[in-house]
């Protein structure tokens, strides 16, 4: 490990061709307060980027408001704002978070996402070549979740108001009448999984926040589990519980299920998948994997005896490959989280309070 | 990684517990001085593996719990002018001062930013030159060949807008206090791995004799402390108090000489006051004469900045080792990691976090 300087993002190369008319965007190599006026300056990067980019008719019209036809008689709804330092870390963007981290918030309550909206909050002084790329990621991921993005608004606040680019999106999604996942259904007896590696996506802002290097890149795991999901629930309609553990990590979640289900958890602690550089990186920050974000993980709890079958499914996809069984749920008044150390000793996982700090020594 | 695992085999580290019961003929009392031994033997269970006659004192070796009230006073009265950037490490923002903390200085508009360096804090200075960069420079001997350096650097550079808030405290002057404590309960010693690492372990032989206690140098993961804690019971079986060695892959007899001579240059001994337990003789270190320039409290006029300690909380007790967390009447009660009393409960490093976090107000039976 060693420390580096602050990496500035690397330059990449604007794809022209995928912008209708560049000439007005290439005279502004920043955004000016302008672009956020509702004026002239306001069209063109709309017509010039976003449009373009997130290609659909729903889009094209321009309309106030985007009429649209839903399948089925129930959708699910969801919102989240995106406010993440840096914009770009390894493994992805601020866009790509937006879309999959709506998305997966869809997915968890079982519903099969359709459409995003997405608010932008830019700053004045945005370098353009950077919106640009925050565009065509978070294009990119909606294309490949097979998500349109149908709305969509921007505004323009003053140099020092906002951190380059603050992103909303909104999510709808349909949600089959049969599908009962919710987060007070844990039981004594079901198994608990997760999707793999565990803290990918928050040591990999954080070794890029604090200019620190190790010897083998750490990349964020944002990815849409929507897919993932669908398979899980067609060789498991009885999972109970989903859960995306992003803010507060996997315990933080953990600690969630528990107490709205009403019951206590139980974890083998050896059984966590952990990728090696992120345990290197928490010994030396001094934090436990278990409270770092992820943006590609999911929590499952099922009855036991589905847990193998479901394992296997879901070590079948690409997104799932390290998918273990890391513990059960048992009948706990007190609702704790419990993990069996490799010694063989207990410990109560704690919540934490606010953010992680880095210790001392 | 593998360097890691190797020292966290369950296998060895149950076959060093047996053995330890083996050796174990009576009840021993050992004390681990330093706050990241605490947090390993809670984190990784260590306490539960060994036989119940051994009873495991947490020391006062965690720099975050033992500033002194008045000191986080003035970092506070510091933190909140307008033309200072105070920089400091992450858990020193939420130990809690008379009335507030760091936090809520930065949540009230003060610039307060977490560096993992000094020497972070010394480029912060270098790019706000109208800012004054207060760095506050707190630890035990590990931390302190970084500080030292930060402030010889900004001599070298001839940087006036950067000072430290100092202070330092040293170990082995903390091993004798609690040594020579009327209610002292402590049997045997585990230095600190990292402090020794500094500053060698040859200073321990006098405390050793004098006080007929073992000290054995102690590194931090599972392996390690066990194998420190099977020493020291080896040595307490036998009737021996001598100064061993159990950390060889980092500590050597005089430590890292370079480090102490930087060291030497921009710190001198003081008399320090340690949250809980009061002031210790030559337990710390200050700025010397030399580098006295660099001193924040004299640059902010806040050396003036005296306070008094909760009286509710027992925070020197649990420090000496004369109680556990748990036994102190706020703990778990008016005092919680969200609303600490005294700074053990803030730092994931200090004995009442750890027991609080890791569930040790709850009976194990009962998980």
């Amino acid at each position: 490990m060693s420390i580096a300087d602050r990496r500035e993002p690397e330059p990449v190369t604007i794809d022209v061709s995928q912008i209708a008319c560049p000439t007005p965007l290439r005279d502004y190599p920043h955004i000016v307060m302008g672009h956020g006026g509702g004026g002239r300056l306001s069209a063109e990067l709309v017509e010039n980027l976003f449009l373009p980019a997130f290609a659909n008719e729903s889009l094209q019209a321009l309309g106030d408001s985007t009429p649209l036809l839903l399948p089925g008689n129930r959708i699910a709804v969801s919102t989240d704002s995106f406010v993440v330092q840096p914009l770009f870390f390894p493994g992805g963007s601020i866009g790509e978070l937006a879309v999959n981290g709506t998305i997966n918030d869809l997915a968890m309550s079982g519903a099969r996402p359709l459409y995003l909206t997405a608010g932008f909050i830019l700053e004045e002084g945005l370098p353009m070549e950077q919106l640009l790329r925050i565009v065509h990621n978070m294009a990119k991921a909606a294309r490949d979740a097979g998500v349109s993005i149908i709305a969509g608004d921007t505004k323009v606040v003053e140099r020092g108001h906002g951190d380059g680019c603050y992103i909303n999106t909104t999510g709808i999604g349909m949600l089959p009448l049969d599908r009962k996942i919710n987060i007070q259904q844990a039981e004594p007896g079901d198994a608990i999984l997760v999707s793999g590696t565990i803290g990918d996506h928050g040591m990999a802002v954080m070794s890029v926040r604090e200019g620190l290097e190790f010897e083998s890149t750490i990349e964020s795991d944002t990815a849409s589990l929507a897919d993932l999901v669908e398979l899980m629930l067609e060789v498991c309609p009885m999972i109970k519980v989903l859960r995306d553990p992003t803010r507060g990590g996997l315990a933080t979640s953990l600690h969630e299920i528990a107490s709205a289900s009403k019951c206590g958890i139980r974890l083998e602690e050896s059984r966590i998948p952990v990728a090696p550089p992120v345990q290197s990186a928490c010994e030396f920050f001094g934090l436990d994997p278990m409270l770092v974000a992820n943006e590609g993980k999911l929590i499952a709890v099922v009855p036991s005896e589905w847990a193998a079958r479901l394992l296997d499914a879901m070590q079948s996809h690409p997104l799932a490959r390290r998918t273990a069984i890391i513990g059960r749920v048992v009948e706990d008044p007190y609702c704790h989280v419990v993990a069996r150390t490799s010694l063989g000793a207990n410990r109560i996982v704690p919540i934490p309070i606010g953010q992680q700090l880095p210790r001392i020594c | 990684m593998k360097y890691l695992t190797e020292f966290r085999n369950s296998d060895q580290a149950k076959r060093l517990a047996a053995e330890i019961e083996r050796t174990v003929t009576r009840p021993w009392s050992i004390m681990e001085v330093c706050g990241g031994q605490t947090h390993s033997i809670i984190r990784n269970g260590i306490d539960q593996i060994l036989p119940s006659s051994i009873e495991l004192i947490h020391g006062p070796g965690c720099p975050v719990c033992v500033t002194p009230l008045q000191m986080i006073d003035q970092a506070l009265e510091i933190a909140a002018r307008p033309e200072v950037i105070f920089c400091s490490f992450g858990d020193m923002l939420r130990v809690p001062g008379s009335k507030e903390d760091l936090f809520k200085i930065k949540g009230a508009g003060g610039d307060v930013r977490i560096v993992y360096s000094p020497l972070d804090a010394l480029k912060i200075a270098k790019a706000n030159p109208d800012r004054e960069v207060v760095f506050f420079a707190i630890g035990f001997e590990t931390t302190a060949p970084a500080n030292a350096m930060a402030i010889r650097l900004a001599k070298g550079q001839g940087l006036k807008n950067f000072s430290a808030l100092v202070s330092h405290v040293l170990v082995p002057p903390a091993i004798e206090a609690i040594m020579r404590s009327p209610t002292n309960r402590v049997q045997g010693f585990l230095a600190a791995g990292h402090v020794c690492c500094v500053m060698g372990f040859h200073q321990y032989h006098a405390l050793a004799d004098r006080f007929h206690v073992p000290i054995v140098v102690t590194g931090f993961e599972p392996l390690d402390l066990l194998e420190g804690i099977r020493r020291t019971v080896l040595q307490l079986e036998g009737g021996e108090a001598f100064v061993e060695n159990a950390f060889p892959r980092v500590v050597t007899e005089q430590g890292n000489q370079v480090a102490q001579k930087t060291i030497n240059e921009v710190f001198e001994l003081t008399d320090r006051g340690w949250r809980g337990i009061g002031v210790i003789p030559g337990s710390g270190w200050k700025l010397s004469q030399a580098y006295s320039e660099f001193d924040a409290a004299d640059r902010f006029g806040v050396s003036h900045v005296r306070t008094c300690e909760s009286s509710e909380c027992r925070a020197g007790d649990v420090l000496q080792g004369v109680i556990k967390p748990n036994q102190c009447d706020a703990f778990g009660k008016t005092c919680t990691p969200r609303n600490p009393l005294g700074a053990t409960m803030v730092s994931s490093e200090g004995a009442c976090a750890a027991y609080y976090n890791f569930g040790r107000f709850v009976t194990l039976e009962r998980v």
